[in-house]
């Protein structure tokens, strides 16, 4: 590895349940003082939770690191310490050179400013000077296709212009080292090529990138090596594949997925669909007929079974759904094989989710992981705001007509 | 915190014998006078940047914006005139009631206007704390700043007011940004304690307007300081705790400078300044021991 330029040592981070007070009124805090005096003083171990245990890393000069793990996993408040935002409880870190932390598209945008304020302010929070700004302020206005709005307050604009100038002021961040968090999973496919394309030119120019992420192509794609973070711990760390890999079998057998029980009657245990590459059982290449499989272990016989399946989008909005009744099943393994003779959705991120009754009473109900990765290429309107959720082909045929009578 | 230099209380990691330029250190908080003024220094356009927002922002989507600047010490001053100056006949060292009031109410709106900014500053900057890093100090001094814009415009109507009244000013004028920046401290002094404690407990919001309306009546923006003086209800021994308000001297200081009448600042000038200064280094000391774990609490 080339010469580190970021290396912690021991980093932990406690943060105590409930901070201060829940409310933040002091009522409670003096209310809570007279019920247990003593509480001011003690600061109870089952309050306290370490974000983050022990965690020790080196990331080297020009090297692009991804780091992967559920949601509370402590990723992102590793991210939050290398960027200074919060400071660790023990250890220490050291980083040499200039830090950019994207965290958030559109930090410190005001709707009432302009574009082109938004931009200097915006651009100015995340680290750069006015003059850096002027300089690259054509290519910014020119990266999110806004020419003619510049001078709109952002208030005005549709939430997928808000978030491509958004994108431009920060994919033109240029820092010896940049943090990102999740930034590049909004907005429009094509966009997001752009910003991965501009991602690629920054990581080729020598900077050092990490980069946290729950969609697991783009950490194959971006990263050379991966860290896996698990309740707060280094859990894996290696190539990018490798620990991506490791990380999607250990989501889809479930064991991560512990607020489900896995002694029922029956559970569902993954999915993937079929005929695709192993590498990528979750991802939907092409259009056309597909199949899809969900994998259930039947621990005893059930006799009435009731089996629901339903498709969402990334905004929770429900796509296509179906049911089936009166279902026996043996207890072993079974696979419950969709196929439907064409998936037509536009490039995003979509989740399955799987449920089954019997009698009435539910066994089981599975928010599939990991979500299905949709890459088939764009065929709608380019603008993302006018392209909807179905990617079907169309074919315009104009013709003459006579007037109607 | 983070800090520039090394720490060395803690081993050093390997190959950090020549650390560049950027180096960076990255170590749990310690020390509450580690004041970092240097990092101030270099996030000082981000400063320019926050100030030029909130002036920007202010007076968006109102009908006649920066009027509003002029209108609200004028009208204050003009309701004062007629039920302090007329009806109640205040004394008013030797000035027309209307000058003198209008004098007192300028660095109070300034004052009051932005000390309300600056306890709120944090809480609302909340997102942005948390989403990207940059000293926090710098959000309670541009809101500080800020303030100053709307000063400027409402003391040029305040000193075209002051020569229509036939009152010009002398070489006393000069010490008007002495005035100024102990008003400008005075805010701050107050203010980082307020809005850092806003961002544990948002009861300081509620707070906030009863403190200010208290403090209004306890400085001499519609009275005399005089009145307190001479006052046989306030026996002598107690007459120096008037003084211990540092608005006490900035607005006496300020009328003083602008007209040039009047008493001039003495012993009570110095006592708000030694108060000023105590509490501005305290507010700092807070405000730094909480910045910390500002964006963990906010």
């Amino acid at each position: 590895m080339s010469k580190p330029v970021i290396h912690t040592a021991g980093i932990s981070k406690r943060y105590r349940r409930g901070l201060a007070s829940p409310s933040g009124l002091l009522r409670d805090s003096i209310a809570r003082t007279f019920r247990s005096p003593l509480s001011l003083f003690r600061r109870a171990n089952q309050e306290t939770f370490w974000a983050l245990k022990d965690v020790s890393l080196e990331v080297g000069e020009g090297e692009v690191l991804g780091l992967i793990g559920r949601n509370g996993s402590g990723k992102t408040t590793l991210l939050k310490i290398l960027s200074r935002i919060t400071q660790p409880t023990s250890g220490w870190a050291e980083i040499h050179g200039r830090v950019g932390s994207l965290l958030e598209v559109g930090t410190g945008f005001h709707p009432e400013l302009t574009g082109r304020e938004n931009a200097y302010l915006s651009g100015a929070i995340l680290g750069m000077n006015r003059k850096e700004i002027a300089r690259k302020f054509d290519a910014i206005v020119s990266f999110a296709e806004l020419e003619k709005f510049i001078d709109t307050p952002v208030k005005h604009y549709s939430s997928g212009m808000y978030v491509r100038l958004a994108f431009a002021v920060a994919a033109h961040l240029e820092p010896e080292i940049l943090l990102v968090d999740e930034v590049l999973a909004v907005g429009d496919i094509n966009f997001q090529k752009k910003c991965l394309g501009k991602m690629g030119d920054v990581a080729r120019a020598g900077r050092t990138v990490v980069l946290v992420s729950h969609q697991l192509g783009q950490i194959r794609r971006l990263c050379l090596r991966a860290i896996w973070v698990d309740g707060g711990m280094i859990r894996q760390s290696g190539p990018a594949a490798e620990v991506v890999s490791a990380y999607e079998e250990n989501m889809a057998s479930g064991s991560l997925d512990d607020a489900r029980s896995l002694d029922g009657p029956a559970q569902f245990l993954r999915w993937k669909l079929i005929g695709s590459n192993r590498s990528a059982d979750h991802v939907l290449p092409s259009e056309g007929e597909m199949s899809v499989s969900f994998l259930l272990r039947v621990n005893q016989p059930l006799h009435s079974v009731h089996h629901g399946i339903n498709l969402y989008d990334q905004h929770r909005q429900l796509l296509w759904g179906n049911a089936l009744d009166g279902v026996t099943l043996d207890p072993g393994l079974h696979e419950f094989r969709y196929t439907l003779p064409t998936l037509p959705l536009r490039p995003g991120i979509y989740s399955w989710r799987v449920a089954l009754y019997d009698a009435g009473v539910r066994i089981d109900d599975w928010e599939c992981v990991p979500n299905m990765q949709v890459v088939t290429m764009p065929i709608t309107h380019y603008r993302d705001e006018y392209a909807g959720c179905l990617n079907i082909p169309s074919k315009l045929e104009i013709v003459p007509a006579t007037a109607p009578k | 915190m983070a800090t520039v230099t090394s720490n060395p209380s803690v081993a050093a990691p390997p190959g950090s014998s020549a650390p560049g330029p950027f180096t960076l250190r990255i170590a749990p908080p310690r020390g509450i006078f580690a004041l970092r003024l240097r990092e101030i220094w270099d996030y000082r356009e981000l400063l320019y940047f926050f100030v030029w927002r909130d002036v920007k922002v202010r007076y968006k989507q109102t009908a006649i914006g920066i009027l509003w600047v002029v209108l609200q010490p004028l009208l204050t001053m003009l309701v004062a005139t007629l039920f302090f100056g007329r009806l109640a006949k205040l004394p008013s060292q030797g000035l027309p009631y209307s000058v003198f009031c209008f004098a007192g109410v300028v660095p109070w709106t300034y004052f009051s206007t932005s000390l309300l900014n600056v306890t709120n500053v944090v809480v609302e900057n909340q997102r942005v704390i948390t989403k990207v890093y940059f000293p926090r100090l710098i959000l309670p001094v541009s809101a500080a700043l800020s303030g100053l814009v709307d000063f400027s415009i409402a003391f040029v109507v305040l000193f075209i007011y002051t020569l229509a009244y036939g009152i010009h000013p002398t070489f006393t004028i000069l010490f008007i940004p002495l005035f100024l920046l102990l008003a400008i401290l005075t805010v701050l002094g107050v203010g980082l304690w307020l809005s850092a404690l806003n961002a544990l407990y948002r009861d300081v919001r509620y707070l906030i307007p009863f403190i200010i309306q208290f403090w209004t009546l306890a400085s001499p923006v519609y009275y005399s300081s005089q009145l307190v003086y001479s006052s046989p209800l306030v026996p002598q021994r107690y007459r120096w705790l008037y003084g211990l308000n540092p608005m006490t001297g900035v607005i006496d200081g300020f009328r003083w400078a602008l007209t040039g009448r009047g008493p001039v600042p003495s012993s009570v000038l110095i006592a708000s300044v030694v108060m000023v200064l105590v509490a501005v280094v305290g507010g700092l000391a807070f405000f730094n021991l909480m910045e910390g774990s500002i964006a963990d609490r906010v």
